[in-house]
């Protein structure tokens, strides 16, 4: 009982980090629910095995990976990142006109990131398959580090930056996408 | 300021390459150490790693949502159930 009480105390304040990252790993709410619901029964049933001072967070993140990865992800598998080779470095900086707009300073491009809604955000990373997906959310959003994001998904440190770079720039070709939309970013660097 | 940096040399390469590995978190202390001065140096360069610093916070802060009513008893009566079992 004593242990139950803990675990909840303990794992619970985690919660709606692990809910976001269900919901943009399932794109469902009701498959979030449920992913998040899992994670916490299997987290419950191992805790005893869990190590005290050790990292709680990531122990939760690679259940939370695993479950879905091995309950959601052969339903609807995804294609690798087919066409980030031509994305650049700096891709969105360069579009909404860092380099050429450096001399007027920096709010120009802070006004413009400001404009990107929630939802797009969103959007943007949810259109990243699977792996890569994961890999940016556990970066990106979470802060883990490599060698942490490399523990939760049972893949070496080197293809977890390689997925991590590469999410990026698919991420950042999908936020310009909705730029150009709004008018936002320009069609080609150096447009500005 | 020493000399300002016209943002295309190959000191900017290497900065511009390494310009995750620093916001992640993941150089050594030498080439942190490097990098640094070479932004206090390059206005340029310290443009475009503002630049993702921002966005990586955009990211971070566009990406939260908020738990629906009720998962957190669902799930606290799911684990009171299956210590029962």
């Amino acid at each position: 009982m004593a242990d139950q009480e803990r675990f909840v105390q303990q794992a619970m304040e985690y919660m709606p980090a692990l809910y976001s990252a269900a919901l943009r790993m399932t794109r469902n709410p009701s498959d979030a629910e449920d992913l998040v619901q899992e994670t916490y029964l299997r987290a419950y049933r191992a805790f005893e095995g869990f190590q005290e001072g050790t990292n709680l967070k990531a122990w939760l993140y690679r259940i939370l990976t695993n479950t879905f990865i091995n309950s959601y992800r052969a339903k609807q598998r995804r294609p690798e990142i087919a066409d980030v080779e031509d994305v650049e470095d700096l891709y969105l900086y360069h579009r909404i006109g860092g380099q050429q707009g450096f001399r007027l300073g920096r709010s120009a491009e802070d006004e413009v990131l400001d404009l990107f809604t929630d939802d797009e955000v969103k959007a943007a990373i949810e259109t990243l398959p699977d792996a890569f997906r994961i890999a940016v959310i556990l970066a990106d959003v979470e802060g883990f580090s490599y060698k942490e994001i490399s523990e939760i998904t049972d893949v070496p440190v080197g293809t977890v930056m390689s997925r991590i770079h590469r999410g990026r720039r698919a991420l950042q070709k999908a936020l310009g996408e909705y730029g150009l939309e709004k008018g936002l970013v320009g069609g080609q660097a150096g447009d500005a | 300021m020493s000399e300002e940096c016209t943002g295309s040399g190959s000191e900017c390469d290497e900065a511009i390459k390494r310009l995750y590995y620093y916001l992640d978190g993941e150089l050594t202390d030498a080439r942190r150490l490097e990098i640094s001065s070479h932004l206090d140096d390059c206005g340029h360069c310290l443009d475009a790693y503002d630049f993702e610093a921002d966005l990586r916070k955009l990211i971070a802060n566009k990406c939260k949502d908020v738990v629906p009513g009720g998962l957190k008893e669902r799930i606290a009566d799911a684990i009171r159930h299956d210590s029962i079992d």
